[in-house]
Order: C-alpha cells, then structure tokens, then sequence
C-alpha cells in the first residue's frame, strides 16, 4: 500500500515506511478512540432511558443523565474523534510529507496528556464540574492543559509540513489550516466567553466556538483524510483540482462566519444573524462541489463499494455529509427555526454530523488501517459489514426519527399545548431512538470483538514467524 | 497563494478566522459594551429576598444548618442580602455542573407563540451580569424554558419537584436530584436551598413578574385590590 503515496518532486530515493510511520501509536490512539466511543455510548444510553422514563439508575448523583448527557457528547468529541484524528494524522502526514514527525518522544507526550485530558473532562463533568459551554464543558482547570496540548500536536505535525518543499496536496492544506483553527478555536471559546466577555456577546462568541468545533477542528481534518485515502483506494486522482481550491477555500471563508446562527432569534443583534444565516446558505453551495469532486471521482468505479469496505464508509459519510448540510440549509432559514429551534430536529441534526459523518469515516480508516497496521487480514468479514450495517443503517434511523419527532414537538409548542403533551408526542421517537442507538451499539461490539480476534491471530503469526 | 503553505497558514487560517471573531464577536460586544455587567450581589432584587426569606421560613433548620441565624435588627436586611447573592452564586453553579441547561433554555423568542407562554421576549440587558459568563441561552427544550420561572411556583413545589420531578408531574423525564436533600423532600441542602433561590430569581427582575401563562388580573377594583394586599401583609406588589 505505500506504492499509494503521490509523487513528490522532493521525495528522498527510498524511504523506509516503518521509520516515517510510527505505528504502535496509531494503534494507542485508535484503541484509546474506541474506548471513549464506548463511554460516549453509555452517557447516551443513560439519557435515552431516562426520557423513556426507564432509567433503571435514576438518583445516583454519579450517573445523572444531566452530567452523563456532557459526557456523552465530550467523549465522542475529544475521546473518540480526536483520537482517531490523531491516530491517522501519523498516518497520513508521515506518508504525505516523506518526513516523520517533529519527535516521537513529543507523540508519546501529547498521547499520555490528551489522554488526561478527556479523562479529567469525563471526571470532572461526572463529579458536576462543568463549564457552561455546549461542546466546551471540559472544566476551567484543564482548559489550559488542553490548550498547551493542542499547541503540541500542532508543533509536532506542522513541522514536517514545513520541512517539506514543492506543491502541497490538498490534503495538507486542510491539515496545515485544522492545526491553527483547532488552536485558536478552544482559545476562543473556552477563555472568551469565561473571562472576557458577558451576556448577549458570550453567546455570540459561544456560538462561534460550538460552531467551529465541528466546522473547523473535525471538518477539515475529515476532508484532508477523504482527499488522501479515496485517492488511494480508488487508485486514480481526484477529479477536479480547480473544484478542490473551491471547495477549500469557500470552507475557510463561509465557515468561520456561521457562529451565529445556533442563537437565532436571540437578543443578539438582527443584522449579525441575518449575516450568519446568508453564509451559512454560501458554505452550502460550496459544499455541493466538493460533493460533486468526490463523486465525480468515483464516476465510472461504482461498483468498488460494494467490494471495498473502507470506501463504503467513507462515501456512505459523504452522502450522510451532502444530507446533513442540506437539512442545514433549509434549518438556518428564520421560517425553519421558527418550529424546530430547540427540538430533537437538532439533536438529530447533531448526531448525523458527528456519527453519522465523521465516525463513520474514522471507523472506515480504522478498517483500512488496522490490517496493515496488525499486519494479518480482519479476522472475519462478516462481523465488518455487520458494523458497517448496523452503524449506517442505525443511524440513519436515529437520524430520521429525531427529526421528524422535532417537527411533532415543534408543532406542539407553538399550539400552546401543555408541556405534558409534547412529552407525550415524543415518546414513540424517543423509544425508536433507542432501538436505534442499541443497533449502532451492537455494530461498534461487533468491530470490536472482530478486532481483538484479529490482534490474537496476528500474535499468532508473529509467534510462529520468530520460529 | 492559494496553494502554498504561508497562503493557508495566514491567509485561511489566520486571517480568515481573525476577521469572523471580529466581525461575529467583537461586534456584538461593543455594541453592549455601555450596558453594564451586573455583579451578583447586585442581582439580589426585592423578588428574590422575598422568595429567599420565604425558604427560611418554610425550612427552618435545614435553613439554619446552612446559613445560620440573622442577626437582630436592621444588620439582618444586609445579611439576608449576603446570603442570598451566596445561595444565589452557588444554584448557578449547580445549574451548570448538573447540565439543567441542556434540557432548558433560558430566553424567549419572538416566534412561535413564545411570548404567549412564557412572558416577554429576551432582551439584551438581562443578559448583562456575572452569571452569564457564559451565557445560559441554551439549545434543547426537553423542559419548559426557565427565564420567567422565577415566582411561577412555590418554593416547596420546587423542593418537591427537584426531589421527584413524576410526584408533581406524572409523565416528566426529568431526572432525580435526590443529593440535592438530606433524605426528604423538605430537607433540601446547601445546594438544594441554593438552586431553589437560582431558579426563583430567573425573570425576577421583569415588572411582569411573576408570569403565568394566559395570566389575568382579577376583576377587582382598585380599592378592593389595594385593601387585600394590605391585609395580607406581603407588601409584594400585585
Ligand atoms: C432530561 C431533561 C431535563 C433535565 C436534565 C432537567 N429538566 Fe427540568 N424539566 C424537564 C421536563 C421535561 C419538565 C416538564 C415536566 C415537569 O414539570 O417535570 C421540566 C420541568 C422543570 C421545571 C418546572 C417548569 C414549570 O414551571 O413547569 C423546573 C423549574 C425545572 N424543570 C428545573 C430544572 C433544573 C433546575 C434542572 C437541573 C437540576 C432540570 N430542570 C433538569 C426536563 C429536564
């Protein structure tokens, strides 16, 4: 597979791959990943229960839904996703740049603090310590921490990007961009709105921070990933370098505008939200060609996701990508949020996006990546396309009920119809949304279980090799 | 430019992000920057004293155990008032560490029949004070929105709610707080007290306070309204 790294005028005569990649911590990061992914789902679980009014550990002060409903969404956030990231970012950057990491002493250093970070987080959000920042929960006394980490990693990987001359690939300007983003959007938003300033412009600044959490720490990290493993697996180029540029360049002017419009209707004031609604409608577009780039890519290779599994995941992200974005150009609408503001339409917007889309392009690298980094074939490929059913087709359920559950409540409220009644209302959406979530469940045990197997087979190789 | 690293490094990652901080941030702020921000001590209003001197009463010893007793005479007015920007300060903080805002919001829309609902549309100045550092907007109704919550309900409603949200409301998914209490419901805890004093100062500031949904004046004349509130000796205006 390292034949699949593009052709660099700078590139050294020959490279050795197991000195440019450092794969024991590719594999930390993923195994880390998978357990938050696990905690993620528990806090999850706790929620959905309780608002059946099922929860069978109602009153403990540990495990109140309220606490474990920031669990769930900072264990998915900085748990799962951002291990994953950081486990193929050594992946990836290595191979694009020909140049190892700044140090791998400093990998192994972010690896133990960032894995003290999202455990003091869950800690501290489990012992009611949290920050009053949606996505930001993480306790005032590690913000620093978590700054000083992201500082790190940007160091260690920004490096061989540096060091590398000639053109760029596309990938890499996603990178290089997410490592400076990423910095100063947890500066901006977990120090901003605590410190600095109050009120109306917290939550504007408030906003901008959920927003470019997702918009510019986990998006361009996903696409920079897509640009670098469709290529590979489909061996032919992207389609449109011209609708790349696009594409890159409309994300980093629309994106950042946007913040705004997860406070519509608020006091902040009119014309600053009609600003973020506009650009919200341009990123949209723009959106559209880099859809159109990666279908126009597959064009004439349809049939290699049927056969290959990594591929399916990521284009099955990319369509849930294309719906996400267009449920968001008709939800940034003042008529729209009028209704669904403040109902399960978001939630299940929110879920969409971060499962939906980008777990399941890090659970597709993860099934790419684990073979050639174990070295043995998955033990069984049922269980793989079991998780890959049960994660799509979970979610996209999940998905679906919570939206449409939204419109319900929505409705229910603007009637003026006693609370109880859009409880009421919610309950069949509520129940299928955790059917939903115990098929996504079963999928993740189902990988996990295939990939303990496949470590022990390939204990098993590697003992009878040393032979 | 457009393909080269100082283009992405300055350009779209730098400069980018630096023109919608300022145009989406810093906007806002100077825009409000002559409302002033509020401290807590200076959000105790005669509402909420009257709802914090209300819990005294109602809970005597859990009360007592907590904040001690007044002191005679006039000092007691600043000691109600000290203790209640305490009890006041502390609810926040559980508020927040107990993810309350997730399941509420905090401001009413203009839209949607809200105003209807819950009382008049937000505004900018209630926003401006230590306890919206960050703001509690909120983005999920599971519960009704809390900003006009405060004088709504009694405060042992509250007490009973928070200890069993189904006793009072048969279908809620609201959680338990049971560790709000020392085992019963009318033995809230220094938490306990203090989220009742946070959730009864939540539009205590409006002069529509308290609103009830669809809420009408009685029918009384002027005279008749004024000998009532005389006799019962609250002195809360009507
Ligand atoms: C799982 C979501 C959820 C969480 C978490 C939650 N609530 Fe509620 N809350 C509800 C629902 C649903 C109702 C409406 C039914 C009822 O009255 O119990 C409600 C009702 C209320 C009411 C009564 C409103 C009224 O006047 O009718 C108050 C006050 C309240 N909640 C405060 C809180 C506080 C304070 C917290 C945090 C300690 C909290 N809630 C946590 C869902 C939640």
């Amino acid at each position: 597979m390292s034949a699949a790294i593009s052709i660099s005028p700078t590139a050294p005569a020959t490279i050795d791959e197991h000195q440019l990649v450092d794969r024991p911590i590719i594999v930390a990061y993923f195994l880390a990943a998978l357990t938050y992914m696990l905690v993620s789902l528990a806090g999850g679980f706790l929620m959905a229960f309780q608002l059946i009014q099922h929860n069978p550990l109602q009153g403990i002060e540990l495990l109140s839904p309220g606490r474990w409903r920031m669990i769930h969404t900072n264990a998915i956030a900085y748990g799962f996703i951002a291990n994953a990231f950081l486990g193929a970012l050594h992946w990836a950057v290595p191979r694009l740049t020909f140049r190892p990491v700044f140090d791998r002493r400093l990998s192994w250093l972010i690896f133990g603090a960032w894995q003290v970070v999202v455990l003091s987080t869950a800690g501290g959000l489990m012992f009611g310590q949290a920050q009053a920042l949606e996505w930001g929960e993480t306790p005032v006394w590690i913000d620093p921490v978590a700054q000083l980490g992201l500082l790190l990693v940007a160091i260690n990987f920004v490096a061989p990007i540096m060091r590398n001359t000639g053109p760029m690939y596309v990938t890499l300007w996603y990178f290089l961009a997410a490592f400076v983003w990423t910095f100063l959007t947890y500066a901006m938003g977990n120090f901003v709105p605590e410190y600095f300033v109050t009120g109306t412009s917290a939550g504007a600044v408030g906003g901008l921070f959920i927003h470019d959490l997702v918009g510019l720490f986990v998006t361009p990290l996903g696409w920079g990933m897509m640009y670098y493993f469709v290529p590979i697996l489909l061996r032919k180029p992207i389609w449109s370098h011209g609708m790349s540029l696009v594409g890159f360049w409309g994300l980093a002017f629309f994106y950042p505008l946007q913040g705004i419009h997860h406070f519509l209707y608020t006091p902040i004031p009119m014309f600053l939200q009609y600003g973020a609604v506009i650009s919200t409608i341009a990123v949209e577009l723009v959106v559209a060609t880099v859809i159109i780039n990666f279908f126009g890519t597959l064009w004439g290779n349809g049939s290699a996701i049927v056969g290959n599994l990594p591929l399916r995941w990521f284009y099955t992200g990319m369509i849930y990508y294309f719906l996400t974005c267009f449920q968001c150009a008709l939800q940034v609408t003042l008529t729209f949020q009028a209704l669904i503001h403040f109902t399960d339409w978001v939630v299940g917007h929110a879920h969409l996006v971060m499962f939906g889309v980008f777990s399941m392009w890090l659970l597709g690298m993860m099934t790419y990546l684990f073979p050639r980094l174990l070295g043995v074939d998955w033990y069984s490929r049922k269980l793989s396309e079991w998780h890959y059913w049960l994660s799509a087709g979970g979610m996209l359920v999940m998905a679906g009920d919570l939206i449409l559950g939204g419109l319900f409540q929505g409705w229910s409220w603007a009637a003026l119809q006693p609370w109880e009644d859009s409880i009421a209302v919610s309950q069949p959406f509520w129940a299928t949304r955790v059917i939903a979530g115990l098929a996504i469940t079963g999928g993740q045990l189902a990988f996990m279980f295939n990939l303990y197997k496949t470590w022990q087979v390939s204990r098993h190789v590697r003992t009878k090799a040393a032979h | 430019m457009f393909e080269t690293k100082s283009g992405v490094f300055f350009v779209a990652g730098l400069a980018f992000f630096a023109f919608a901080f300022l145009s989406n941030a810093l906007v806002p702020h100077l825009m409000y920057r002559d409302l002033p921000e509020q401290t807590v001590a200076e959000l105790v209003n005669g509402n909420l004293r009257y709802q914090f001197e209300d819990l005294a009463q109602r809970y005597p010893e859990p009360f007592q155990q907590v904040y001690g007793t007044p002191p005679a005479g006039d000092a007691a007015d600043e000691w109600f008032d000290a203790k209640c920007a305490e009890a006041l300060e502390l609810g926040h903080d559980v508020y927040v560490g107990e993810g309350c805002w997730h399941c509420h919001s905090q401001f009413v829309r203009p839209v949607s029949n809200e105003d209807r609902r819950y009382g008049p549309v937000s505004e900018s100045w209630e926003y401006q004070n230590e306890l919206q550092r960050p703001v509690l907007f909120g983005t999920r109704r599971v519960g009704p929105d809390l900003c006009r919550e405060g004088g709504r309900r009694s405060n042992d409603w509250h007490a009973v709610h928070f200890f069993k949200p189904t006793d009072l409301s048969p279908t809620s998914p609201m959680p338990q707080y049971p560790w709000l209490y020392d085992g019963a419901s009318d033995k809230p805890n220094e938490r306990g007290l203090a989220l009742i004093t946070y959730v009864q100062w939540l539009g205590s500031w409006l002069e529509s306070y308290p609103y009830y949904e669809e809420y009408e004046r009685l029918p009384l004349k002027d005279a008749e309204l004024q000998a009532a509130n005389s006799e019962s000796g609250t002195g809360v205006a009507p």
